[in-house]
């Protein structure tokens, strides 16, 4: 399966964002700069530009959200897209051909764009395969897989922090086992080089070939958060976690929650990022999550102009090279 | 599309004098006392640089990049590298100057006005070019051009900045 293939057009412009792999650097820092652009759009009096007036996008949440799904939707709405939000149950709709008969029905509508979140790895894949040549997949999150413009609106948030990607140690501490945002994440940091990334967790939750990824495993905290630029908490996935792979949570925030302790022995300016949900107490210490140092909220406004950027690079692209307009 | 090579050069400081003046002119007419001015990225920019020193405007200026309001992005797509709008004043009940280098099809200004108003609701706006040309598509024309010139279909007016020097030539496509 040639993933990277399949999300751009002939053109070499982005169609579909499934994930980060296999994307070019310069792409990744075209989706960032266009995101740039897109963010004083939220500091307007009417948050609102006309771009994709006429255009629908639909939200296929298999599985729930809320951060996600709604900044896509106000992406959309921002850009003047129409939206449809389709909360599917997964239970009631069974994987293959009723997954197809739905897409062939919202294509039928007229329907431009699907964001797809699932269980499922591959979900979004399966589905940019089989949809209409001129509609466009959004990868919102597939099982462990995949969360591209999660990872993308990391990036932007500590480009704007630490503009020069090339002089970070960046360390994502917790469950990287099932997480799809530390995966994407990884391999952004990876295209944008990044010379040195740390993942930190017990061994039962870092997944084994995690140095393949051109990364350092850390299994003590302190020794990995010695000097880095960068701290990415993850939320530990418990619905995700099958049998026993961790001790109690208490525990487990002793040895890898981050509190105000373990974080002063990273860079002083270092900046202190988390997906969300947060679960306090457990991944992080309330006092870091709010603290000076975080910079979570902020993700998730960046969130926005990156949805902004993904949705109106894939659904405004076109061959045709006229551009005068006087 | 190639360019020839023999393109015809205009005398663009002398335009940008006359502009000044005729922009002057035009404000004292209107009564106009504390205006602001945005120009059109990257051409109309530049020559409202020219403009706001000259006219010795207070209030800083704006820029407009139009890119979210261009008719034709579903054609064309979208560029990563624009600069983004920078409009650093309220417009509220203001008189505004817009900027551009050329007046052709209309399109541009009408992506400008657009933009303009969702970001309030200005007293006035009037409209300052260096060309005003023909073929315009809508219907918008400039209060104030430094020139009027018909051209045939296939010539285009271009502006370039070398360090600081503007200067304005007609050359043809083939």
């Amino acid at each position: 399966m040639k993933q990277h293939d399949i999300q751009l057009d002939k053109d070499g412009k982005l169609r579909h964002f499934l994930t980060i792999e296999g994307l070019k650097k310069q792409m990744l820092l075209d989706i960032l700069d266009t995101a740039g652009n897109f963010s004083s759009v939220g500091a307007r009096q009417i948050k609102k530009v006309p771009l994709l007036r006429g255009k629908t996008i639909a939200n296929l949440f298999f599985e729930a959200s809320t951060r996600t799904r709604t900044t896509f939707e106000l992406a959309a709405k921002r850009l003047s897209a129409d939206v449809l939000n389709i909360n599917i149950n997964t239970s009631a709709t069974s994987k293959g051909e009723s997954l197809l008969d739905m897409l062939r029905n919202l294509e039928a509508m007229q329907v431009d764009m699907f964001v797809v979140r699932h269980n499922s790895s591959g979900a979004a894949h399966f589905i940019a395969q089989h949809v209409a040549p001129h509609i466009s997949v959004i990868n919102a999150g597939d099982g462990s897989h995949a969360h591209p413009t999660q990872a993308m609106l990391d990036m932007f948030t500590i480009r704007r922090y630490k503009p020069d990607f090339s002089k970070l140690t960046v360390a994502i501490v917790g469950d990287i086992m099932h997480s799809r945002v530390a995966r994407s994440q990884i391999h952004a940091l990876n295209t944008l080089g990044v010379p040195e990334i740390r993942v930190i967790g017990p061994q039962t939750i870092i997944p084994k070939e995690a140095a393949h990824l051109g990364v350092h495993v850390y299994h003590d905290m302190q020794q990995g958060l010695q000097n880095v630029d960068v701290v990415i908490m993850l939320r530990l996935q418990r619905e995700r976690m099958e049998g026993a792979l961790l001790p109690s949570e208490h525990e487990y925030f002793h040895m890898f929650g981050l509190t105000e302790e373990k974080l002063k022995l990273a860079k002083a300016d270092a900046i202190v990022m988390h997906p969300g949900p947060i679960n306090r107490g457990v991944e992080i210490e309330s006092s870091v999550a709010d603290g000076p140092q975080s910079v979570i909220l902020e993700q998730v406004t960046h969130g926005i102009s990156i949805r902004m950027a993904v949705m109106s690079m894939a659904l405004g692209r076109s061959s045709l090279t006229d551009g005068g307009q006087n | 599309m190639t360019e020839r090579p023999e393109s015809q050069k205009l005398d663009t400081p002398a335009l940008l004098e006359t502009l000044s003046s005729d922009l002057r002119d035009l404000l004292q007419t209107r009564n106009i006392e504390n205006p602001l001015m945005i120009g059109i990225h990257t051409g109309g920019a530049w020559v409202a640089e020219e403009l706001h020193k000259n006219l010795n405007i207070k209030q800083p200026l704006g820029t407009l990049n139009i890119t979210f309001y261009r008719d034709d992005f579903t054609r064309i797509g979208m560029h990563p590298q624009v600069t983004p709008s920078n409009l650093p004043f309220s417009i509220d009940d203001q008189h505004i100057i817009l900027v551009d280098d050329v007046l052709h099809t209309g399109r541009t200004i009408r992506a400008a006005l657009n933009e303009i108003f969702d970001y309030g609701r200005p007293a006035s706006v009037l409209l300052a070019v260096l060309v005003e040309r023909d073929c315009r598509e809508l219907p918008i024309s400039a209060d104030v051009a430094a020139t009027r010139i018909q051209l045939k279909t296939n010539q285009h007016i271009k502006l370039a900045r070398d360090k600081n020097n503007l200067t304005l030539s007609i050359a043809e496509a083939k």
